[in-house]
C-alpha cells in the first residue's frame, strides 16, 4: 500500500505530510512519559519483525499479492501511540533506503499505515473486545481489528487518489477495498498467530497498558 | 542483549532474508489497482537516490541473494533505529512502578 511519488497531487501529499508530522510529533511528546527500560527492546523487535514480514508477499488473487502490514500487531504489543511511532520508523527506512513509497508521499504513507491503520484497528479491537468478553471474543477482536486496519487504510488511499484527481472514487474505492478485503484476511491470520505465540512465550507483553480490560 | 531479544531478532532476520526471496513477485494491491486503472507514478519526487531500490542489494547478480541481503540489512537498520528512538524516549522508570 506504499504510495509512490506522482500518484498524489501537491495539496494532498502536502496536507497529509503536515498531518502526519503533527500526529507523530504528538505521539513522541506524549510517549516520553511511558517508556521504561524494558520497553525498549520490544520496540526494536516489533519494528524489526514488521519490516521483515512486510517483505514477504503472498498471492491473494489472480496476479495480485498482498503483504503483512503490522499496524494492528504494533498497536496490540505497544499501544497505539507507540505503534504510530514504530510504523513511521519502518516507513521512513523503507522510503529512504529501499525506495518503497515515495519521499513526498511519505507523509501520506505514514498517515495511512501509521495512523489510519493503527487507530482504526485499535478502535475495532476495543469495540469487538467489549462486545465479546471471552478468549474467543479476544481472538475475534484481534482478527477484526487487523482486517479493519487493512481495509480502512486502503479506503483512505482510494480517497486520496480521488482527491488528487488521479482516479475517480467510483473506480478506486471498490478496487482498493475489494483486494484489501482479501489481504486483510491474511493480516488477520498473521496477527492472530503472532499474538498467540507472544501470549505463550511472553504473556506479560499482552494485554498492553491502555487496554481497558488488561 | 537479553536472550529473547536475540532470538526474536534472529527470527525477524530469518523472515527477511530467507522468506523474502520466496515471496510472490506479483504486484501488491495498490500496484495492481494502479495498473488496472492506468495510474502511473513519476520518478522520485526529490533528487535523492536510495541505496537499495526495490529491496535489491547493489552489485549482486543473483536476485534472491540481493533480496536476502537487503532484508538482512533493512531488518537490522530498523531494529537499531527503533532501539535508539526507544532509548531517547524512555524515562528509566520501571514498567511496574506506580504512574
Amino acid at each position: 500500500m506504499h504510495i509512490p511519488d506522482g500518484f498524489l497531487d501537491t495539496k494532498i501529499w502536502g496536507s497529509l505530510a503536515m498531518a502526519s508530522t503533527a500526529f507523530v510529533g504528538l505521539a513522541l511528546k506524549g510517549k516520553v512519559e511511558r517508556f521504561s527500560d524494558q520497553d525498549v527492546p520490544v520496540l526494536g523487535i516489533v519494528a524489526a519483525f514488521i519490516f521483515a514480514a512486510q517483505m514477504v508477499n503472498f498471492p491473494v488473487a489472480g496476479g495480485t499479492s498482498g503483504h503483512f502490514m503490522g499496524s494492528m500487531l504494533a498497536a496490540l504489543l505497544l499501544g497505539p501511540w507507540a505503534a504510530t511511532v514504530i510504523m513511521s520508523t519502518v516507513l521512513v527506512v523503507q522510503a529512504l533506503v529501499f525506495q518503497d513509497g515515495g519521499l513526498l508521499a511519505l507523509g501520506a504513507n505514514i498517515f495511512n499505515m501509521g495512523l489510519i491503520a493503527v487507530w482504526s484497528g485499535w478502535l475495532v479491537y476495543l469495540l469487538v473486545g467489549r462486545l465479546a468478553q471471552s478468549a474467543k471474543g479476544r481472538r475475534a477482536a484481534i482478527f477484526g481489528g487487523a482486517w479493519a486496519s487493512i481495509v480502512l487504510s486502503a479506503a483512505a488511499v482510494a480517497f486520496e487518489l480521488s482527491l488528487s484527481g488521479t482516479v475517480k472514487i467510483a473506480l478506486a474505492l471498490p478496487a482498493m477495498a475489494g483486494i484489501h478485503a482479501l489481504i486483510g484476511i491474511g493480516e488477520g491470520f498473521v496477527t492472530l498467530t503472532v499474538m498467540e505465540f507472544v501470549h505463550r512465550v511472553r504473556p506479560d507483553l499482552f494485554p498492553v497498558r491502555g487496554d481497558g480490560d488488561g | 542483549m537479553d536472550k529473547w531479544v536475540w532470538f526474536a531478532l534472529c527470527g525477524s532476520v530469518a523472515v527477511a532474508a530467507l522468506l523474502s526471496p520466496l515471496a510472490s513477485s506479483w504486484p501488491d494491491g495498490l500496484e495492481r489497482v494502479a495498473e488496472d486503472l492506468g495510474i502511473s507514478g513519476t520518478s522520485q519526487g526529490l533528487p535523492l537516490s536510495a541505496p537499495m531500490p526495490d529491496y535489491a542489494f547493489p552489485g549482486i547478480e543473483s536476485e534472491p541473494l540481493a533480496t536476502a541481503l537487503a532484508g538482512l540489512v533493512g531488518t537490522l537498520v530498523v531494529f537499531a533505529l527503533a532501539i535508539v528512538l526507544g532509548r531517547a524516549l524512555r524515562t528509566g522508570r520501571d514498567r511496574n512502578s506506580a504512574r
